[in-house]
């Protein structure tokens, strides 16, 4: 495998002993002084003010486009959670495209954050569904569809399996990465029972005018060669008040977003209403992202 | 200047029959319903003048309009539509409402449907999770005449691992 030398490299390096003299030739994907910040989470307001600036005029001149770049931390009293209604969903996908047009993920190397399972009336099959179903209409007789993306665990697996804490859950519930910090290992992807990791095996090439400059350093901002990347429920959005891209994009009503620690919002309203239930319950990861039938079953 | 009048009119009265009528036309702000840009509005320019009939029948008339699914054979025109005031639906109750408001026509036959649309279930908003909504009608996503949800064309899947590099 031929490949510059990385972040990861750096560390592998290191860990032996000859580190020191060992400058990784990164330029294209972060600087020198972003490879030698401090761990996200320890920065003082200060730095982190700094950090964003530096990133605003990096990405301003990388891509000809003007950048905001923030770091709108977890609002106290929120939670987030997420609800799905599968008598509603008809599998069209609008969900996947607004969330790549929010959220700059790879387009030549696709990388899409929400997968639409279709599965067959009357069984609930994660591993025997099919994701690359193209009729010409949907919903297709006999079928429902399971849109699965992020699933923020309150008890995440992935997080217990960074090596290095590049990704953590922040107060408000949210699964967090850091991809200054992420050293590429791939382990939280073999950890996430959900599939909703995915890896930048190549540099995202994103085209200028379907760039969105509206970006979080925690989420949407654009992403280097060799880290891991997943749904932050819009974090760049949704701390700021408003609704997740698919929440919004989707034609049926069926993505139901709020505060779970608000009585009044519509997600409490469904957890309170309706049975709801989790993807794979049994490993105990606690999904804040549920899932409800509002009429009968099919 | 007549403009201004009503104006006056409008806001010295709205605060009246709103706390009378126990709710207001903010309580549920939603985006405009599609008949208020059709060029067919006000639909009183022509009904204004002309008799209304009540009687089941073929249109010579809004052909384009036709009630599928929808209890055709109890259903007529004027069960929704106002026949003195063609601008307004009727409901059940002999009152009117504006077609901004038509979700209490459709809650009347649909309570639990309505209910849940209410409380951001059924159906969309938009805007803020902690703050201000924007609903959407009934109408934008069901065709009050042939209601059932049209299917649609689904975006393209995603390329199969195959077909590039692995992600
Ligand atoms: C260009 C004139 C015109 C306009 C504008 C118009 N209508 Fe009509 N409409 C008619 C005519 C003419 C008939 C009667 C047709 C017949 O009797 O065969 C009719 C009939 C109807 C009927 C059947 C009941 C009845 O009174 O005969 C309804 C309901 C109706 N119109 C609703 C509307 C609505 C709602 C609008 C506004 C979006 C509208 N119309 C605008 C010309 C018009
Ligand atoms: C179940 C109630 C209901 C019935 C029955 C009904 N309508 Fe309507 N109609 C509506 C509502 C509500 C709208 C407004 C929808 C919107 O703009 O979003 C509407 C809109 C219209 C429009 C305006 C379409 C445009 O140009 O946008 C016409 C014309 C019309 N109706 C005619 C009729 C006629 C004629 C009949 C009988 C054959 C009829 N309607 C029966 C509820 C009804
Ligand atoms: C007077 C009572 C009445 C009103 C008012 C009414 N409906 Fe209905 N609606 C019915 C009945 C009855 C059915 C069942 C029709 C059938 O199965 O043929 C129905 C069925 C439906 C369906 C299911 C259609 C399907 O095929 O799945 C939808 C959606 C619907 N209505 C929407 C609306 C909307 C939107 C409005 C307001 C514009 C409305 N209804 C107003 C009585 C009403
Ligand atoms: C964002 C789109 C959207 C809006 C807004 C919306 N609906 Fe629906 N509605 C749907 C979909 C999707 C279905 C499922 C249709 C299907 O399976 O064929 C549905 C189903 C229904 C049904 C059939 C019974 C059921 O629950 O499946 C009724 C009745 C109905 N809607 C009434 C309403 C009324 C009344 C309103 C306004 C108060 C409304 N809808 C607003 C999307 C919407």
């Amino acid at each position: 495998m031929k490949k510059r030398f990385s972040r990861r490299d750096f560390i592998k390096i290191t860990a032996v002993g000859a580190g020191a003299a060992v400058i990784p030739g990164c330029s294209n994907t972060i600087t020198w002084e972003e490879f030698f910040q401090t761990n996200f989470k320890e920065m003082s307001p200060q730095e982190i003010k700094h950090l964003l600036a530096g990133l605003e005029e990096k990405y301003t001149k990388e891509y000809g486009v003007k950048f905001t770049v923030k770091a709108t931390p977890a609002r106290e009293g929120v939670v987030f959670g997420y609800a799905l209604d599968l008598s509603r969903c008809i599998g069209c996908r609008r969900c996947v495209y607004a969330c790549v047009k929010e959220n700059n993920p790879s387009r030549d190397v696709q990388i899409q954050w929400i997968r639409v399972l279709r599965m067959k009336k009357g069984e609930f099959n994660l591993e025997e569904s099919e994701h690359y179903y193209d009729p010409d209409k949907v919903p297709e007789d006999g079928y429902f569809y399971v849109p699965v993306q992020c699933q923020q665990c309150e008890n995440p697996p992935c997080v217990k399996a960074c090596p290095v804490k590049a990704t953590w859950k922040d107060p408000d519930g949210i699964t967090v990465i850091d991809y200054n910090w992420c050293i590429g290992c791939r382990f939280c992807m073999a950890a996430c029972p959900y599939r909703a990791r995915k890896f930048n095996w190549t540099k995202p090439l994103i085209p200028k005018d379907e760039m969105n400059t509206d970006t979080h350093y925690l989420g949407n901002r654009p992403r280097m060669k060799g880290v891991v990347e997943k749904c932050t429920f819009c974090v760049q959005r949704s701390r700021d008040g408003r609704y997740p891209a698919c929440v919004e994009a989707c034609p049926v009503g069926a993505r139901k977003f709020g505060n779970l620690l608000d009585k009044e919002s519509e997600i409490r309203y469904i957890l309170e209403n309706f049975r709801t239930f989790r993807l794979k319950e049994d490993l105990n990861t606690q999904p804040k992202f549920f899932y409800f039938f509002s009429l009968g079953w099919g | 200047m007549k403009k201004a009048l009503l104006f006056i009119i409008i806001f010295t009265i709205c605060p009246l029959t709103a706390a009378t009528a126990g709710s207001n036309n903010n309580d549920y702000p939603a985006y405009p319903p599609k008949i208020l840009s059709s060029e067919l509005f006000p639909c009183s320019s022509c009904h204004a003048g002309m008799e209304p009939n009540i009687l089941k029948r073929e249109l010579t008339f809004h052909g384009e309009v036709k009630i599928i699914g929808h209890a055709e054979h109890e259903r007529w025109c004027l069960d929704c539509h106002d026949a003195r005031d063609r601008d307004k639906l009727r409901l059940i109750n002999g009152s009117t409402v504006g077609f901004d408001r038509l979700f209490r026509l459709c809650g009347q036959c649909h309570g639990p449907t309505y209910r849940a649309w209410r409380a951001g279930v059924h159906g969309k908003r938009t805007g803020r999770w902690d703050g201000q909504k924007q609903y959407y009608l009934c109408s934008s996503c069901h065709d009050p005449h042939s209601p059932r949800f049209k299917a649609l064309a689904p975006e393209p899947p995603p390329v199969r691992p195959g077909e590039t590099i692995r992600n």
